[in-house]
This record gives C-alpha cells, structure tokens and sequence, in this order.
C-alpha cells in the first residue's frame, strides 16, 4: 500500500511539475516582444495627466502615455539615466528604457528597428545611413573630453602638444626625460623613468576620440594607427574601460593613458594640460570642452555629423572632445511614440542641462542647442510635425 | 492492482491505462538529450555563419598570421591562440600537480577532524566567480608578482632566456594570467581528484600495506594508478575552464593583440578575452565577423583538446584496473 502511495505521489509530483513547464514554456518569447517595433505596447492618448506636472517651467510635455526603448553609448549613460528619472515626475506615463551596450551597438539596433532611438559616440556613417534608408536625425545632447592621464608621483605639473603624445603612444618617445616633452615643459624637473602606455582593450568611443585627435595632429598616426572605436596600438597594455586603465596607470610608475573627463573627475587622476590649434596650452574642463564645440560653428554641417576634434581656431578650447548624439527616423510611424520622445529630447536640452553640468557633462553651446532643437521640429509623423517649438 | 474498475481511483486507472511508463521515460531522457546536441549545433552554425565574411576574406592563413588592425582590416588569430594555448598551459602546468597533491592529503594523509571542513573550502573557492579572481588578481596578485617574482626573475634569469626577459612594468601578462588561472582551476583538480581518490576501493590499500610498503608506496602503486584515469579527466574540466575563462584573463593578460612576444612577461591576448573586449563595439561588419572566427577557432581548439583527452582517458585506463607498474 505504501508503495502504491509513493508512486502515486511521484506521478502528482510529476504531473504538477509538466503542469508549471507549461505555461512556462509558453511564456518563454513574451519578454521579447516588447523590442518589437511593430507591437502596439503604447496605449492611446490619455485626456489628462492624473497629477499636476511638477515643474515649475512653462514647458509641459504633451500627456501620452508611451514606452521608449533605446539603447546605445555608454559614455551619455549616467545622464540619460538621470533625465529619464527626473522626466517621470514630469511625464510620469512616459516610461523610457536605456541600455547602455555601447555606441556600435546601439547604431546597429536603431538601424535594425529594435529601439525607438539610439545613442551613439560616433555619428553614422553614410555607408550606415545609405544601408538604412530613411532620414535620420543627428541630435546632439551633450559634449565629452578625454584627457590624458599619468603616474608619476613627483611631478606637479606637466603639458602635451599633440606630436608629442602620437610620439609617446606610438612608442617614439620612451623615457620621461626626453627632449621633446622637457622642451614643451621648462622648468619642470623631469624624472629618467620609463613611460609605459595603458589604453583600452575594449572597442570604445573614447578611444575613437582620442585616437581621432591623434590623428589630427601627427601625420604619422594618420598612417601607422588610424581612427577606430578599437586600433592597433603599437606599444602599451590594454586596461578595460575607464576604470581598468586608470588602475594599470596607478600600479605603473611612469604609465600614461587616457581617459573619459568625467572620470577623470570624479576619481582626481592628474589632468595636463593640452596644446591646442591655437598654441595655447589648455586645461581640460566643462568650459574649455563646450568651447570645442564653439569652434566648429562656422563649419558645422546641416546634419550636424561633425567631429570637434583640435579645432582650428580659439584659445580657450580643449582639443580633444567629441559630441554624443541621439539618432531618431525624421518620419515616425507611430504618432505616441514620436509626441512622447520629441517631448523627451526637449525636455533633456533644456531644462536637463542643469542635471548634466552637475554630473560633469559639457552642455552643448548655445547656438548647437538652437540647432539640435531645430532638428526636433523637423521630426514628422505622416507629413505633419510631431512638435513644435513652445513660444 | 486487483481491485475492481469500479472501485479504483483516477491514478489507478489513469496508471493501467498508460502501462508504457518506461517507455514515455525513455522518450522524454532521449528529447532532453536530443535538445543538448541541438544546441551545440545551433551554435555551431551561429558562430559558421556569423563568420563568413572574415572565413571568405581571410582563409585559413587566418590561423598562423599574426597582426590585429581592426582599422586596416589586418587581422590574425596566432596571437589568441597563442596566449589561450600558453595561459591554459601555464595553469595547468603548475595547478595539475598542486591539486593532486591537495587530493592525496585531503583522502590519505589528512586527519580525519579536518577532512570534511578543508574539502568543503576547497570547494567553496571552486565556486567563487571568476571576475572576483580577476579582481584579486588585479589588486592583489598583480603588485606582488611584478616587485616579488617578476622583476628579480627578470633581472636574473631573464638576462640570458628570453621566456623570463623584462620589462615587466605594469606586471601584467601572460604568465600572470597563467598563474591567475592556475588559482582559479586548483580547486576544480583539487576537488575531483578527491573524489576519485575516495572512491579507491580499501583492499588496494591494504593489499600494499600488507605486504610492507610504506605510506608513499601505497599511495604510489596502489591508490593513484587505481585513479589515474578521473584524475586526467578532472585536470582535463580544469584546462577546459582555463581555455574558456574570459574576464579574470582579460583583466590581467595586458591586452596586447597584434604580437606574439617571446617573453612570458609581456602582455597578451586570449581568444575568449578578444571576444569579450571588442565584440560590443566593434569597428564594422568585417571586424565583428572576425571576432566570431575567433570564436569558431576557440571552439575548435576545445574540441581538439577535448579529443585528445579522451584519448589520453582511454590510454590510461587500458589494461586491468590498478594494474601495479614495476
């Protein structure tokens, strides 16, 4: 009898676990559908919002209830992540989702429909765009710097041109005593040591940057190396992401890499300064970023695909800096969708400069913002302008 | 099963009705089979496929050239064949005899109050993710081994072989990853060799004791060749988790992937850590392709090792079991 019982309690055990397999199985794809683009997961316009917008500004966001899914460049990451918070008290049926997985990544998931839109370090190429097929807006949300960084514990002080560190990080120059850097710093006590190079061993915007701007500046590297989100570095050890570089540079006496400013920042590595176009040798920070910006004005191409590094002119600007953007479709299909996300995208360029300059991003210039939000108004849904300018 | 129809419950008719029990099981063991060998080939044609451009573009040159330009489209998988071959080498080199060694005390010499409590740690750290190995090895490992190991090693030995010749300045290389992941996979050996040790019957230590050996001897003729073959088997899963260990390997190998470098001190590449480090963000289609080459040339470097092992397995285990070698 006992037996019988035993059995019988296998066969429920049994029967319960296929029973809870079921509807697991079934379950299994859900998840995903909703990085479709096609799924209907935006509900209809709500007549109003259940509470007061909080804000005291004069901008109100249109009440739409919406999801956004996006993804892209890890750089923008912590200040999209702030404006997508603060905009739920603004917007609270407005729910956005980044991922930060990288600026290649995230082009290629705006590109592949997946994401209602893409942050991206580097703008798209037009082989890219010609692949896509349908207009796409550059918007520019906020500026980067990346800037060099050392370990050499009894220096106070010390200062780059451009030759000079294509020099150090193509292996040229090997020892912190040599002429070409003592020339560029008189009066700087220079110690016989070695220099050893730590750049990333990840494929990253950041050394798309800064290998750009070497590029820039030393026809040598423009030939050797080339620009590239990952390069071949002729010397050196590879760190990953910022915090493994500036790891290997503090455990390495004499090493010199680089990093994001932000970074930089918040952990107090030393920051030289750097020669610009102009001869000037200027420090990197929040100011002398946005003046990189400044000086590609003139220059600045409609879609405003532009790569600010080592601007040709202006004193005060920090040679090596780049814009991040976000790209979104110029015609949107679903009007939600495009009312909550032009919305979005003011919101963030105007009243979230504030939260950028606080978590030590570089906000746009003046006239690129007038520029990005001019783009804003361009945006379409079935021929009409998914948003306006407020007056 | 001899009461009436009418009488019994659901079960017992549900249970007479479906009589084919063993069958069904047989069915649902052979589908649960059938879905691990289906997924190895889906991801065998994942990685076939998503590798097709880098394939037609490169060849099987592709395997002996060096170089690693995602810019100029120069690529080439000696350098992570190289480090994953050396780094896995390493680790097995210098963590298959340690933990044989951990196993013979922990099964035949250790006292019995520690047995249990030294066994469960050893196990403990085979659980410990490997990230936080990386980490240690980073924080820790790294300045030790740069000031305490390579640097006196490099100014010595290094001086006249090439293996052990400087600079060692940021400490991070081949050899630390090695080392690394030596630590990483001792207590995998570790941990398997016991268990097979457990498993020697105690008549082939007694048989040895009877006839006058010592302690060594018993554990020499009888206790060790009785197990020789789980034991290449758990140093095998030990190689296997070094090939595939990605983030503590790229967290001390250097990152140096156009070059092979003679030296054991200088900075390298695993394939794995390749992947890991430039697949999120990788220059265009080319670059990403390659990536997955590399993917498909660890894959093949696994099943080579793999055969060889079991290889080696059958090699040993041939002849009567616990066969005493004069």
């Amino acid at each position: 009898m006992s037996l019988t019982k035993n059995r019988q309690i296998v066969f429920f055990c049994f029967l319960a676990l296929l029973v809870f397999l079921a509807p697991a199985c079934g379950s299994g794809p859900a998840p995903t559908d909703m990085t479709k683009k096609d799924q209907p997961t935006v509900e209809a316009e709500t007549a109003e919002p259940k509470s007061a917008p909080k804000t005291t500004n004069s901008f109100k966001p249109r009440a739409v209830k919406a999801k956004l899914t996006a993804s892209g460049a890890s750089f923008p990451d912590p200040i999209y992540q702030k404006w997508i918070e603060s905009y739920k008290g603004v917007a609270p049926d407005v729910a956005i989702n980044y991922q930060p997985v990288g600026s290649g990544q995230g082009r290629k998931n705006f590109f592949g429909g997946s994401t209602d839109f893409g942050g991206t370090d580097k703008y798209a190429s037009d082989e890219e765009l010609e692949t896509f097929g349908k207009d796409v807006f550059h918007i520019p949300t906020v500026l980067g710097a990346v800037v060099v960084t050392y370990n050499l514990p009894d220096l106070e002080k010390i200062q780059f041109s451009g030759e000079t560190l294509a020099n150090i990080f193509l292996g040229k120059i090997t020892k912190w005593n040599a002429s070409a850097i003592a020339k560029e710093n008189p009066g700087v006590e220079l110690p016989d040591e070695a220099i050893t190079v730590v750049h990333r061993s990840d494929g990253s915007g950041t050394t798309s940057i800064f290998t750009n701007y070497l590029s820039s500046v030393s026809k040598d590297w423009q030939t050797k190396v080339g620009t590239g989100d990952s390069v071949e570095w002729p010397v050196g050890i590879g760190g990953e992401k910022n915090p493994g570089v500036a790891q290997a540079i503090k455990q390495t006496e004499g090493a010199i890499g680089y990093v994001e400013l932000i970074y930089a920042t918040a952990n107090k590595l030393p920051t030289p300064a750097i020669k610009n176009a102009a001869g000037e040798y200027v420090e990197p920070n929040l100011a002398s970023t946005s003046a990189a910006a400044e000086g590609f004005l003139k220059t600045m191409p409609a879609d405003l695909r532009v790569n600010i590094i080592n601007p040709p002119e202006g004193e005060k600007v920090y040679p090596i800096a780049g814009f991040t953007w976000i790209l979104v479709t110029k015609e949107q299909t679903d009007k939600t969708k495009a009312t909550a996300l032009t919305d979005f995208l003011y919101w963030s360029l105007t009243e979230g400069t504030k939260d950028a300059e606080a978590l030590g991003y570089a906000p746009l210039p003046e006239t690129v913002r007038e520029k990005a939000l001019e783009k804003l108004t361009q945006i379409e849904v079935a021929g009409k302008p998914a948003f306006k300018l407020p007056k | 099963m001899s009461q009436k129809e009418e009488n019994s419950s659901f079960y017992e008719v549900w249970q007479r009705r479906t009589q084919h029990g063993d069958l069904l099981f047989g069915w649902l063991t052979l589908f649960f089979g059938l879905v691990v060998i289906t997924l190895v080939f889906a991801i065998g044609y994942v990685v076939w496929s998503g590798s097709a451009e880098a394939r037609d573009r490169f060849g099987f040159g592709f395997l002996f050239q060096t170089g690693w330009n995602p810019v100029k489209h120069n690529f080439g998988a000696m350098p992570a064949i190289y480090g994953t071959l050396v780094s896995s080498l390493i680790a097995v080199t210098l963590a298959g005899p340690l933990g044989i060694l951990i196993a013979v005390f922990l099964s035949e010499l250790c006292p019995l109050h520690l047995r249990n409590p030294l066994s469960f740690l050893i196990e403990l750290l085979a659980a410990i993710p490997s990230v936080i190995y990386g980490m240690w090895g980073v924080f820790v490992f790294i300045p030790f081994f740069k000031s305490g190991i390579a640097k006196p090693l490099a100014s010595t030995v290094g001086q006249w072989l090439p293996l052990f010749a400087g600079p060692v300045a940021a400490g991070r290389g081949v050899m630390v990853a090695g080392i690394i992941l030596a630590i990483m996979i001792l207590p995998t050996i570790a941990a398997i060799a016991r268990e097979i040790l457990a498993v020697v019957p105690n008549h082939q230590r007694e048989a040895l004791l009877a006839v006058g050996a010592t302690r060594w001897e018993m554990i020499w003729y009888g206790v060790l060749p009785y197990s020789r073959a789980g034991i290449v088997g758990g140093i095998m899963l030990g190689l296997g988790r070094a090939l595939g260990e990605t983030m503590a390997a790229l967290m001390v190998i250097g990152s140096a992937k156009s070059t092979i470098e003679n030296s054991l001190f200088a900075p390298g590449i695993t394939a794995a850590a390749l992947i890991a480090s430039e697949l999120p963000n990788a220059n265009d289609s080319l670059h990403e392709s390659t990536l997955i080459l590399i993917a498909l040339v660890l894959f093949g470097i696994t099943l080579i090792l793999n055969i060889l092992a079991r290889l080696l397995v059958w090699q040993v285990s041939r002849g009567p079991v616990g066969t005493i070698r004069a």
